[in-house]
């Protein structure tokens, strides 16, 4: 290693060493007040709404099949074929393998097509496998690229390897945004959240993600809340946005409501859009679905009516 | 030594196996037959109807899926812990109005009730069903199956009667939402935790208490609840909850005027099946 790339990293390292540490008791009980808001009627569908459209509707199963993913993609366009004021979600989200089937069936909708990418959800690959998977799934027509970090590298302080690992990433990406999913639930705490998400962004990303959805705990508010500050202080810092996306465990309109309060609440209304906020969950849709109609009939609507997946 | 402060029981929902408090917050007092104060009920809301719906969709699979033999089981396994509470029951039925030796009536009759139901698990198919004569190489049978959740406005009788119209429904294989006498809550509540310790799964029963014209419209209207019992409904609401199952082509089941004391019969059970016919060819 030359001197450069250590002074790199010896720097890299204190900087994030020398970011404030996380008050945990103080940002539980932020996310839980903020939890806590009652939105109703009006502001309720509206909420309702802009959930769906930012939905990342996803399926990454080692099950999954070509139909599968064309189901899920005319789910994405249409999510209630009955009634068009339905808005189309943000992107459906699938194993490299898939994206082309699913650049297919969507494209002329304007839904984006995000792959995970660099051996998710483990993360453990060669550089050159990863870089190929990526390559593969953007060259299939993936306008979204989801990474996994390193964490093992990562918990064990080598954050010069994590930093390269994104750049080379975010290089093979070319014009596909980059999310950075940190895998929070393997991360212990809150300070190494924050540290990963300055991490991640100075190395570049576009969007800063939670979780895979493999492990549990997966994304909850008070994570998501740190991750939050962390984009609006980047963004003061150096002048450049950053989106988040929670994914894992969003399962009722309750819960992304929250999510929805959190952002405006922390990052501000600049990020309450598609382009800068995503949920990563697919259940989510039904129950955002059910509770639409709810609005709109005024009768509590039912599984049945709605398409699995 | 001083007399012992008396332990004032707090009554709550049956909801998914738990006993939560009202989503709302809200209770309402109830008094005995001289309007005496005896305890706060939970005032359940539309919002606790529809988790009890959600509650009592995630129990059917498991619970219409087990054998009628083990539901049998199960339903003479709440009259058994029902035997045991009896004097808890005679106590409560006095205080809602009953005599002595009625209330001791009707404990023993809602009893034997549980076991008179139990009985018919395993028989309804038999009974039912049917073998069907068709004109070709083929069997054809008919087969009963449980309709699904089923909402039910309890009747004033808040024992033997929520007894007379439970006991029906579930022993088939349905999952319910019950909406409790309203009057006389507090025998109903202390059933359920009769339910709590039968190895009745959570949710196969899911018990509400408050104002049955301030619930009763929105689990008729709700689309995934298929059948309604309005046994305990007000004559004047019967046409407008009817009105509204008819959304998604609910089973209803209007007001019968049974006398709770008398004989069952078996018209309270097969208002909630649907008969699946199947058909097999002959030698293979």
């Amino acid at each position: 290693m030359s001197t450069e790339t250590l002074n790199g990293a010896a720097e890299l390292r204190a900087f994030l060493h020398g970011l404030p540490g996380v008050d945990r008791v103080g940002v539980e009980e932020r996310a839980a007040r903020l939890a806590g808001r009652s939105v109703k009627a009006s502001a309720k569908a509206e909420a309702i709404d802009l959930a769906i459209s930012m939905v990342d509707l996803t399926t990454l199963e080692g099950a999954d099949t070509a139909g599968k993913v064309r189901a899920l993609c005319a789910k994405a366009a249409h999510p209630d074929p009955s009634d068009a004021s339905v808005p189309k979600v943000a992107a459906v989200c699938v194993y490299p393998d898939m994206v082309e089937v699913a650049v297919r069936a969507l494209s002329g909708t304007g839904v984006g097509v995000a792959s995970v990418a660099t051996a998710f959800p483990s993360g453990r690959a060669p550089m050159e496998v990863k870089l190929a998977d990526t390559r593969a799934a953007v060259a299939a027509g993936a306008s979204e690229i989801d990474m996994v970090i390193d964490r093992g590298a990562f918990l064990s302080g080598d954050y010069a390897k994590v930093h390269e690992e994104i750049t080379a990433v975010k290089d093979a990406c070319g014009p596909a945004h980059l999310k950075v999913i940190l895998e929070t639930g393997e991360l212990a705490t809150y300070d190494n959240v924050r540290r990963a998400s300055w991490l991640a962004m100075r190395a570049g990303a576009d969007f800063i993600k939670t979780s895979t959805g493999k492990v549990s705990p997966a994304a909850t508010l008070p994570v998501t809340l740190v991750m939050l500050e962390a984009v609006r202080d980047y963004r003061a810092a150096a002048g450049r946005q950053v989106g988040v996306k929670p994914a894992g465990g969003i399962r009722t309109t309750k819960d992304a409501i929250k999510y929805l309060v959190l952002v405006n609440e922390t990052a501000g209304p600049d990020w309450l859009t598609p382009d800068w906020f995503r949920l990563g969950a697919s259940s989510v849709l039904n129950d955002l679905l059910m509770q639409r109609r709810k609005l709109a009939t005024g009768v509590y609507s039912g599984p049945d009516y709605f398409t699995l997946d | 030594m001083p007399d012992r402060l008396s332990v004032r029981k707090t009554y709550k929902l049956y909801i998914g196996g738990a006993f939560p408090r009202s989503e709302s917050g809200r209770s309402y007092p109830v008094t005995d037959s001289k309007g005496r104060f005896l305890a706060n009920a939970s005032h359940a809301s539309r919002k606790d109807a529809r988790d009890a719906v959600v509650a009592a969709r995630k129990a059917f699979p498991g619970w219409s899926g087990r054998t009628a033999y083990n539901r049998a089981q199960i339903l003479y396994r709440i009259a058994e812990m029902l035997e045991g509470r009896r004097d808890q029951f005679i106590d409560e039925l006095r205080q809602a109005g009953a005599s002595k030796g009625a209330a001791g009536t009707e404990v023993d009759a809602a009893v034997d009730r549980w076991v008179w139901y139990a009985g018919w698990a395993d028989k309804l198919a038999a009974v039912t069903g049917a073998a069907n004569p068709v004109s070709g190489p083929f069997f054809n049978f008919s087969t009963p199956e449980p309709t699904g959740v089923v909402a039910v406005v309890a009747p004033d009788s808040p024992l033997l009667g929520l007894v007379s119209v439970l006991a029906p429904v579930i022993v088939s294989g349905n999952t319910t939402v019950v909406i409790a006498s309203e009057p006389a809550p507090l025998p109903s509540i202390t059933l359920a935790e009769v339910l709590a310790t039968s190895d009745l799964p959570g949710g196969v029963v899911n018990l509400l208490t408050g104002h049955r014209t301030e619930i009763a419209p929105w689990l008729a209207a709700h689309m995934d609840v298929n059948a309604l019992d309005l046994a305990g409904a007000l004559p004047e609401h019967v046409r407008e909850l009817e009105d509204k199952a008819a959304g998604n082509l609910k089973r209803v089941l209007r007001p019968t005027g049974d006398d709770w004391a008398g004989e069952p019969g078996t018209a309270r059970m097969t208002a909630f099946l649907e008969t699946k016919t199947v058909w097999h060819p002959v030698g293979v």
